[in-house]
């Protein structure tokens, strides 16, 4: 096989994994389907490990055929479908087009301690119950922070920038679209990740998989064991160097004519350059082919077992809220600080009672706090598909172990109870998905209501937007003075779904508002009698 | 001069070839009444039929639709579409009477008809799962979204008390003919909403509304521009936990339908039907003293049709 051509290959592969990633990720118009969504991102490593792990679904076994693919090829994962990894090679690609260098890299040692300690570190967290390293620093999840925080306001600029001039034309094919703010804090780390990643690859190619990545350095491991490898046959090697040159995992050694082939993320550059032909992507002659050598390789029943943190976690809660209450303090921002988007002028009173909310709301189908904090690995991919917009990203709002992961922000929307989105593309199965009538019971929180907060009793006017939003009558209106109408609730049909709170007009403080459900509950369905009248068709009442 | 303003304007020079929608709804602003038209009556109610079947007895009774709809007259034609629930629930304005009154704008010669609604729910959903996206579509209509505040521009409502200015979708500026077709349904805030309620699909901030004694602000609203004519859906009543509903059993079909350009007069026929008297529901009363129009049927010139 002409192995010169594999690099081309191997482009066109990523850049449509690449792509395809990037698009799912921008699109505001939520032009592709929860189907297809789920499909693309089948084969996205860590999401299907931690599928796996907290729900035990078959339909989740994308991590196995990149496992298997890991053994035939080596890490064509990491050059083909991480989304992260393509986006470093197109900045790399960038920089050695910019300051015209043609030999860009060159050999360096491996950071075998760094990497494996990250790694280590990653699978005892997630031993403990706890998602938060493997969140940090998933290739996939953390580019899917970049789009969502980054390239999706850049879109989304450009779209309004052209859309008002279209709509001023009478052409509505484009049209303004605006998203809730993602507030800075929320930004701050995925920022810092995004000078690191694109830092290292200007300078270092892809240093960030071989360092940093715990898939890349799990893969890395498994590689070294794979069916082909990138090997240097010394005999027709005339050691011009240009293979060490063009090597963005610098680990190609072409004095000593080695390659760390657990470095080598199957980028295939070296085949196409090497002018002798010496550059080889074969099974390696003499070598034990690695498939049937039990010892090598960690057998995917091994892996379940080494990582059940879903049926015995150990969360040490007493010191999470000790980090949690003394970030609070440092940052000084309130627990339950929300997208800054509503835009109302001034009513004539504020309202004097605070809401009392004891838990985060998390979405319909995350079963439980617990679940869901240790399932969510913050790609923010639900973000992008809400409708609402009612997902946003937290800060803190969840602990230091929910860091960034997505919570209902009621002041941003609210569910749509017909919509059952985030749990149809979830990759994690963070949110699990549920069928319509399902979602109709699913009460992820209950509705509390503050009477002396409201219009009707602070003004003695007519409201009822709580109640005119609510679709199980959990807010209804009941008679008060004269013709006004003042809502009362019922816990047992709601939902949580925050409509209530989303539209009431009272501000600082909302008169209705929605307490989480730190496991989430079925709500009892509301029960309406059949209007019962006869219509004379014949009769005008005027 | 804002960006967009200088883009109309463009537009509005001729600088842009093959624009579709036209400008001329902007005289209405400027105090130029619109010419009365010639109706044989003030109010036709219909009972008894399909929507469309009724609502062609209805405007041949009227007259016709060129009575409001010209010849190259650009049309707006505002529903209700505010949540994302199936026809059957009678929470929307039926889509076979939105596509019957777009087709009869288009029979009257109407360059172009446009449909849009600040929806509740989200809005791609609740157009699609309504029926009214691809009834519009149907018909050969335009619908159009509503929920971005960059579609809004400020009025003022100088004969308003409570409500004295507004952000208002610039397809209602833009438009020759606005045509309001709402549906009935009880409601759990208004306590009704037909005609002048539905209006509030066409401005942004609904929230200070709500916090600024609704009543009035609906019926505040009703003073800066009435629409050319109101069809008022009656055929799937919501006769309780309106505005959104429950389920089916929430339902009546009343099948009837009311026409007027009155909105007043509309609303307060619709509500006989529905079995509140006008003079019970705050915005009905308030427009009525305030002279937007009238609640007093007896007064009226009324058609009735059983079909």
């Amino acid at each position: 096989m002409q192995t010169r051509y594999l690099k081309s290959f191997r482009v066109i592969i990523s850049l449509f994994f690449l792509v395809v990633s990037t698009l799912i990720f921008i699109d505001f118009r939520n032009s592709f389907s929860e189907g297809f969504i789920s499909s693309f991102l089948f084969l996205q490593f860590a999401p299907s490990v931690v599928k796996v792990l907290q729900v035990a679904g078959l339909s989740a076994l994308g991590f196995l055929v990149i496992l298997l693919l890991t053994m035939l090829f080596g890490r064509v994962y990491c050059s083909t479908i991480c989304p992260l990894g393509i986006f470093q090679d197109v900045v790399s690609w960038l920089s050695v087009k910019l300051r015209r260098k043609k030999w860009p890299y060159r050999y360096a040692k491996p950071h075998t301690v760094l990497r494996y300690s990250l790694l280590g570190l990653t699978v005892v967290f997630m031993l403990f119950g706890s998602i938060l390293i493997l969140s940090l620093l998933d290739p996939y999840s953390n580019f899917g922070r970049f789009v969502t925080y980054f390239g999706k306001p850049v879109a989304l600029g450009l779209n309004n920038w052209v859309a008002p001039m279209l709509v001023s034309g009478g052409v509505y094919t484009l049209y303004p679209v605006t998203l809730p703010a993602i507030r800075w804090e929320v930004m701050l780390f995925p920022l810092l990740m995004l000078v690191l990643v694109v830092w290292l690859s200007l300078k270092y190619g892809r240093l960030y998989c071989n360092t940093v990545c715990p898939v890349g350095t799990l893969l890395g491991y498994l590689s070294r064991f794979s069916l082909l490898q990138i090997y240097i046959d010394e005999q027709a090697c005339s050691k011009c160097g240009r293979c060490d040159r063009v090597c963005k995992s610098s680990c190609m050694s072409f004095r000593d004519g080695s390659v760390d082939f657990s470095r080598c993320v199957a980028c295939y550059n070296c085949l196409k350059i090497c002018p002798d032909n010496a550059v080889k992507y074969s099974a390696r002659h003499g070598r034990k082919i690695s498939l049937i050598d039990k010892d090598y390789l960690p057998s995917p029943e091994k892996i379940d077992v080494t990582a059940k943190p879903a049926e015995n976690p150990v969360v040490d809660d007493s010191k999470r809220s000790f980090i949690l209450t003394s970030l609070l303090v440092f940052f000084g921002i309130n627990r339950f600080a929300r997208a800054g988007t509503d835009d109302i002028p001034e009513p004539e009173q504020d309202t004097t009672i605070p809401e009392k909310k004891n838990y985060p709301v998390s979405p319909p189908g995350s079963v439980s706090l617990k679940h869901f904090n240790s399932a969510c690995t913050a790609c923010t991919l639900c973000v992008g598909v809400c409708p609402t917009h009612v997902l946003q990203p937290s800060l803190l709002e969840y602990g230091v172990g929910g860091f960034l992961q997505p919570h209902m922000d009621f002041h941003a929307g609210f569910c749509n109870f017909d919509c059952t989105s985030c749990g149809e593309v979830c990759p994690t199965g963070a949110i699990l998905p549920l069928s319509v009538d399902d979602k109709h019971v699913a009460q992820i929180g209950v509705v509390k209501f503050e009477r002396e907060n409201c219009v009707v009793y602070t003004d003695n006017t007519s409201c009822g937007a709580c109640s005119e939003h609510c679709p199980t009558r959990a807010c209804d209106m009941v008679p008060y003075i004269g013709e006004l109408t003042i809502p009362e609730v019922d816990e047992s049909t709601c939902i949580g779904c925050g409509a209530c709170e989303y539209i009431c007009p009272t501000r600082p403080y909302r008169a209705i508002y929605v307490d989480g459900n730190p496991i989430h509950k079925t709500a009892e369905r509301p029960k309406t009698e059949r209007v019962e009248q006869e219509v004379d068709y014949e009769d005008f009442p005027f | 001069m804002k960006r967009r303003d200088f883009l109309r304007k463009s537009v509005g020079a001729g600088f842009v070839a093959g624009t579709t929608l036209s400008f001329t709804g902007y005289n209405k602003l400027f105090g130029a009444e619109l010419p009365e038209t010639d109706t044989p009556y003030d109010l036709v109610a219909v009972r008894g039929g399909e929507p469309e079947a009724m609502f062609d007895k209805a405007i041949e009774a009227m007259g016709g639709m060129g009575n409001w709809v010209k010849p190259n007259q650009s049309v707006l034609v505002k529903p209700n579409i505010g949540w994302d629930v199936i026809p059957e629930r009678g929470a929307n304005t039926n889509p076979g009477l939105v596509r019957r009154v777009i087709e009869k704008c288009y029979e009257a010669g109407a360059s172009e008809v446009v449909v849009f609604d600040h929806t509740c729910d989200n809005w791609r959903r609740s157009y699609q799962n309504s029926g009214i996206e691809a009834a519009v579509n149907a018909a050969g209509g335009r619908i159009l979204p509503g929920n971005d505040e960059s579609f809004y521009r400020d009025v003022k409502v100088p004969q308003g008390r409570q409500l004295k200015e507004a952000k208002v979708h610039e397809l209602v500026l833009n438009t020759d003919v606005f045509i309001n077709v709402p549906v009935l349904k009880h409601h759990g805030g208004a306590q009704i909403t037909i005609s002048l309620k539905n209006l509030m699909g066409i401005i942004w901030d609904r929230r200070w509304w709500h916090r600024n004694n609704l009543q009035q602000c609906i019926a505040d609203f009703g003073t800066w521009r009435k629409p050319d004519l109101n069809i008022v859906d009656a055929y799937r009543v919501m006769m309780q936990n309106g505005p959104r509903g429950v389920s089916e059993d929430d339902i009546v079909m009343m099948r009837s339908l009311v026409i007027s350009p009155d909105m007043v007069a509309a609303d307060a026929a619709s509500a006989r039907l529905f079995g509140a008297e006008p003079h019970q529901i705050g915005h009905i009363r308030i427009a009525h003293e305030m002279g937007v129009g009238t609640m007093e049927l007896e007064n009226l010139s009324i058609h009735r049709i059983v079909v």
